[in-house]
């Protein structure tokens, strides 16, 4: 009797726990379960998207992979890294690479100091002049080379005009795309253009953190406003200033936008009638979409990651040792 | 001298050497812009004439009348076509920056701070230089010279991910979240309710960065878009740069048109991407 008059209590106690565990089982999947759910995006496209590539380019390499010819395949194992040691456009583009990197890179790096030094001063319409030196690198690339073209045309360019005003090329106009080094200037002036002012309110943001006190106590030096910045600010901000030691080689290694647009026929991707200030970006752009050669062009791809690997970490123990020495 | 170095550069107010050397600055950044408006506005002797003329001139309409009516550049398409680009993939990389930014600032799961740590690791992997083995996962998946395939790689960013963890981290107090746990709100209620009014400010920021950056992104829509009828507009603008004959007022009139959109974002915005680019500087 008491067995069965417990029984009915059971079951009437019972229904309230089952919406009771699909409550419960709802609230531990909403704990456990939808974080994993929320980051799931970024993580499946970021591996399919960016990680998978470039471990597959490693594949690609080691292979015969031609975009016209499909049915000549197979592994090529190190064929086109030995083809790449003995191939004259590939050092070519190298050359032109840092030769464009190292003019670009250190005077943008300089005048950002400079103009990041000026804007972190108390001034009048702060923000505005921190927005007017965000125009360039707000402009697209493509659009400002195009104008950059116009400026260092051989026979009407604004360049070649200032040249003349103080006495340079009024006999022969300097063609600024047919040599190597004016062709780099060039190229490299477009660079700078675009990225001072971004790095300079990296810059900024970083001297903007430094305590008020180093500078007072630094004061009884009577170190004037020039000597304040290298020996007491850049030291302070050399973290950021690695940081942007980095950004830019990866950036400035990686150069496609200005030489593709600078060239007298942008769809060409030669770098000038004579290869002269070809980028090795634009090499693998050609080698791979005008020649149709895939596992050639994502062996050249390997080489420059393995090449900005190397040339960013010297830059990084550079920028630190000589940060260190002040 | 003594007195003056005696404060910090922040407390010093400009002198009129400062504000010289800014002026400069100014100017050198945005000659090439005005230039460009310059030669869009000219005629063709204008725009050969020594010394360079720098005022504008009243042809402006006729030029970009002739870059609309181009056959083969595809101009008027291909601003639509950067429009829905850069839309999309700054829509995406809001929605799921910001999800995952949550999760990372706000829940408690297995394996959170290794995950974080490879997104921090993701930020310096140069996904670029994986393009052609990214062309032949586009070709198997039958996505090559589509918009798709331009968009697709965009749809995250380590970056964004990151910035939204610090932003929500800072901004949303822990007991808010709690709170709302307390009366019965689940995960995505949070987020809805309490998380993304919090963030406006960071989503404005990163939204900016990710439309100015998708806008003006070239090598891969080259890749994929080149010779087809819906070139993104930094592809038309090649192709209309690209035979023998360039004829500089109509490029630049091109030129300018792709560029208006981003002034104007600069002009509404600025204010937000100059704080974006100067936290993101920061926490980085």
């Amino acid at each position: 009797m008491s067995l069965t008059q417990i029984r009915p209590v059971a079951q009437h106690q019972s229904p309230p726990p089952t919406p009771g565990r699909a409550k419960l089982w709802l609230h531990r999947f909403d704990n456990k379960t939808i974080p994993y759910v929320l980051i799931s995006p970024f993580f499946i496209l970021f591996a399919v998207f960016g990680i998978f590539p470039i471990i597959f380019n490693g594949v690609v390499a080691a292979r015969n992979w031609r975009l016209d010819d499909p049915d000549r395949t197979g592994w090529a194992g190190a064929g086109n890294f030995t083809r790449l040691l003995q191939d004259e456009d590939f050092w070519n583009a190298l050359g032109n690479t840092f030769g464009i990197f190292i003019l670009s890179s250190v005077p943008q790096l300089l005048m950002a100091l400079i103009l990041a030094s000026l804007l972190n001063r108390k001034l009048r319409a702060t923000t505005w002049w921190r927005i007017g030196v965000l125009l360039p690198y707000l402009t697209p690339v493509v659009a400002s080379t195009l104008v950059f073209s116009v400026f260092f045309n051989r026979d009407s360019g604004m360049a070649n005009w200032f040249l003349s005003l103080v006495g340079f090329g009024q006999e022969t106009p300097l063609d600024w795309r047919a040599e190597k080094w004016s062709s780099w200037i060039a190229i490299a002036t477009m660079v700078n253009w675009k990225w001072i002012g971004y790095n300079a309110l990296l810059y900024l943001s970083a001297m903007q953190t430094i305590p008020k006190d180093v500078y007072e106590a630094a004061a009884v030096d009577g170190a004037g406003p020039w000597r304040q910045l290298w020996q007491i600010t850049v030291p302070m901000i050399q973290p950021v200033v690695v940081f942007t030691v980095i950004l830019s080689t990866i950036g400035g290694l990686q150069l496609f936008n200005e030489p593709m647009m600078f060239d007298e026929n942008p769809q060409s991707a030669s770098g000038g009638s004579d290869h002269q200030f070809q980028t090795i970006a634009q090499l693998i752009y050609k080698v791979g979409w005008k020649d149709l050669d895939m596992g050639y062009a994502a062996a050249m791809s390997w080489a420059l990651f393995l090449i900005i690997l190397i040339v960013a970490g010297v830059n990084t123990l550079l920028t630190k040792r000589i940060g260190g020495d002040r | 001298m003594t007195t003056f170095a005696n404060r910090a550069p922040q407390d010093t107010p400009g002198s009129w050497k400062t504000y010289l050397g800014l002026t400069i600055a100014l100017l050198v950044a945005a000659f090439p812009v005005y230039w460009m408006f310059v030669i869009a506005t000219s005629t063709d002797a204008a725009v050969s004439q020594i010394p360079p003329s720098v005022i504008p001139g009243g042809e402006f309409l006729n030029n970009a009348r002739e870059v609309f009516t181009l056959q083969q550049v595809y101009f008027a398409a291909s601003l639509i076509n950067s429009f829905i680009v850069a839309s999309v993939t700054t829509a995406a990389t809001l929605f799921f920056c910001s999800l995952a930014g949550f999760a990372f600032a706000k829940l408690r799961f297995r394996g959170r701070n290794a995950l974080m740590v490879v997104v921090i690791l993701t930020l310096t992997v140069p996904t670029q230089l994986g393009v052609v083995a990214l062309y032949i996962v586009m070709g198997k998946l039958q996505w090559n010279g589509t918009l798709l395939a331009v968009i697709a790689p965009g749809l995250v960013s380590a970056f964004g991910v990151f910035y939204m963890r610090q932003f929500i981290a800072h901004a949303v107090p822990d007991e808010l979240v709690e709170s709302a746990r307390i009366d019965g709100a689940n995960t995505m209620r949070v987020y809805r309710s309490i998380i993304l009014p919090a963030i406006r400010p960071a989503l404005a920021v990163l939204g900016l960065l990710t439309f100015v950056m998708a806008w003006n992104e070239f090598q891969w829509p080259l890749i994929q878009l080149n010779g087809t009828e819906f070139p993104t507009s930094m592809v038309a603008l090649s192709d209309l740069a690209s035979g023998n004959y360039v004829i500089y007022r109509r490029v630049l009139a091109g030129a300018f048109l792709a560029t208006v959109p981003l002034i104007v974002l600069l002009l509404a915005g600025g204010r937000q991407l100059v704080r974006g680019i100067m936290e993101g500087a920061v926490k980085s």
